[in-house]
């Protein structure tokens, strides 16, 4: 018992248990907004970024990858065709990968 | 339910006005706040937001549809993430805004004796199951692979963990009665492919799995029920399993007499069959497996990289841990970059699935750079890796965390 005191004395101040009640929880009725980005693709050759993929990501979902070869980034974009069907077409398809290639691509080594 | 399409100038907006979004720290002018991993590779600086709803302070990985990565110092706090601290991850941007309590339905259907369509009073009337269980992203950390690979960016808080109230998927599945044919069970949500074409968002489990007693229809997180980006008013929670199990705004239960095909569950979310998922990049040649079970992980919270710490002096130093798909065995700390061990001290068990808070105290008997090391053993002997966990696509990353600090 001893032991089972100074064992809690020494987590004290650390919450481990949460306000949960043996009985059930109200559910009630809601609504919210969920907020959106306005952000688009900067600079020249931006248009076929701008005009096929904000359509199911916002921008900050690129912007915030990683750098990648061009080879990879070719095929992130690809995925987004045959994974995901997204309607790209294939002349838009080389100039997003031009994009990408030219704004997040690491050196070739 | 179709997601209300209001004029965006009565939306929130994130606006990336100004010249802060271009080039290599693409952080908006509106950002109050940021926070930097220091991960190299590419941008690091993410903005602070607190424009979601029913969310507090969350870090912005992406805008629409919405990553919010829970912030890392809510970990040294409580083993238990707070609601609106939670993280959250959406595949597609289409799902509703409004629920209504005394309309939505459940659907229970295919390989039953009897197709069902429950209210959320019919399953609060069904025996009330509780579970305190992590939920991680598969991707959780992926930020942290070398190379690095494309994906949502976590870090460290792809992670959170919270007591869920609900009832037993088996007890769901036995009031439809299930066939004998079945083989697997899938389950769907409310969010739709934005794209006419995309595959929708399902996952599956096989029928053994399903009536296991631990998988459950959670309406209840910490007391309270989920948020709606946490998937209000049902979630599927695989206790153990990655978080993309844990289907959101779930509506739909599908008994299945087949495997099933959809890409989500057939082709996504994928590791290499080797230990540790870990392969060389351009390897080839492995099989590829789902990403299924979580794998064991910790992390100390309350030091921090470049911390002073004085020498010959005893430190309190404590974090977290969790098994993955079973519970802690040992949690174990080095103050010489890995070299030597020290067991610590294991806090309260919440359950098997928990994050468990562990502390020690560490004496560095030297001054100049140390680096100090946490390392989580599971109840099934597993042991987090010492080297880098490397996939093609970014899963189930678990090395060792160090922190480099300076004894003065």
């Amino acid at each position: 018992m001893l032991r089972i005191l100074l064992s809690t004395a020494v987590f004290l101040g650390f919450m481990t248990s949460c306000p949960v009640g043996a009985t059930s929880i109200k559910l009630k009725s809601t609504k919210v907004e969920y907020p959106t980005s306005d952000v688009m693709f900067p600079g020249d050759g931006a248009d076929a970024i701008n005009n096929n993929c904000l359509a199911c990501h916002s921008a900050d979902h690129v912007l915030y990858q990683p750098l990648l070869s061009r080879e990879n980034w070719a095929e992130v974009v690809h995925k987004m065709v045959t994974a995901y069907k997204a309607p790209i077409s294939p002349d838009d398809e080389k100039q997003i990968v031009e994009y990408l290639a030219k704004t997040k691509s690491i050196p070739d080594r | 339910m179709e997601r209300d399409r209001e004029p965006l100038t009565r939306r929130r907006v994130l606006q990336g006005v100004g010249t802060g979004f271009i080039g290599m720290m693409p952080v908006p002018a509106w950002a109050q706040e940021t926070f930097d991993f220091k991960v190299p590779g590419g941008p690091s600086v993410r903005p602070i937001t607190t424009s979601f709803p029913e969310k507090g302070r969350m870090i912005l990985q992406r805008t629409s549809p919405p990553w919010l990565e829970t912030p890392f110092d809510i970990y040294d706090k409580s083993v238990i993430t707070p609601n609106n601290q939670h993280y959250v991850s959406w595949h597609w941007a289409t799902y509703p805004e409004e629920i209504n309590v005394d309309t939505f339905r459940l659907a229970v259907r295919g390989e039953v004796d009897k197709t069902l369509s429950l209210s959320l009073k019919d399953i609060q009337d069904l025996p009330q199951f509780e579970i305190v269980a992590v939920n991680q992203c598969a991707g959780n950390s992926r930020m942290l692979m070398v190379p690095r690979v494309a994906g949502a960016q976590w870090w460290l808080g792809g992670l959170s963990n919270a007591k869920w109230t609900g009832v037993r998927l088996k007890d769901v599945l036995d009031l439809a009665g299930v066939k004998a044919g079945a083989i697997q069970v899938r389950f769907g949500g409310l969010d739709e492919p934005v794209l006419p074409d995309g595959p929708k968002f399902m996952k599956s489990v096989t029928i053994d799995h399903a009536r296991d007693g631990e998988v459950m229809i959670a309406y209840g997180m910490n007391g309270e029920q989920l948020p709606m980006l946490n998937g209000f008013p049902l979630r599927l929670v695989v206790p153990g399993w990655s978080g993309v199990y844990w289907v959101k705004m779930l509506n739909d239960i599908e008994v299945l007499s087949k495997p099933d095909t959809n890409y989500w569950t057939s082709t996504g979310y994928r590791v290499p069959d080797v230990p540790n998922h870990t392969v060389k990049p351009g390897d080839k040649g492995f099989r590829l497996v789902p990403a299924t079970g979580n794998v064991p992980r910790s992390f100390i919270t309350n030091v921090h990289d470049g911390d002073k710490l004085k020498v010959g002096a005893e430190t309190l130093v404590r974090g977290i841990a969790f098994g993955g798909d079973c519970g802690v065995a040992r949690v174990d700390a080095s103050i010489d970059g890995g070299k030597s061990w020290q067991s610590t001290k294991l806090g309260p068990d919440e359950g098997k699935y928990s994050l468990r808070q562990w502390q020690a105290q560490l004496t560095l008997p030297a001054a100049g750079a140390r680096t100090l090391m946490v390392r989580c053993t599971n109840t099934a002997g597993l042991a987090q890796p010492g080297f880098p966990v490397w996939n093609p696509s970014g899963y189930l990353y678990n090395t060792v965390e160090s922190i480099h600090v300076i004894a003065t």
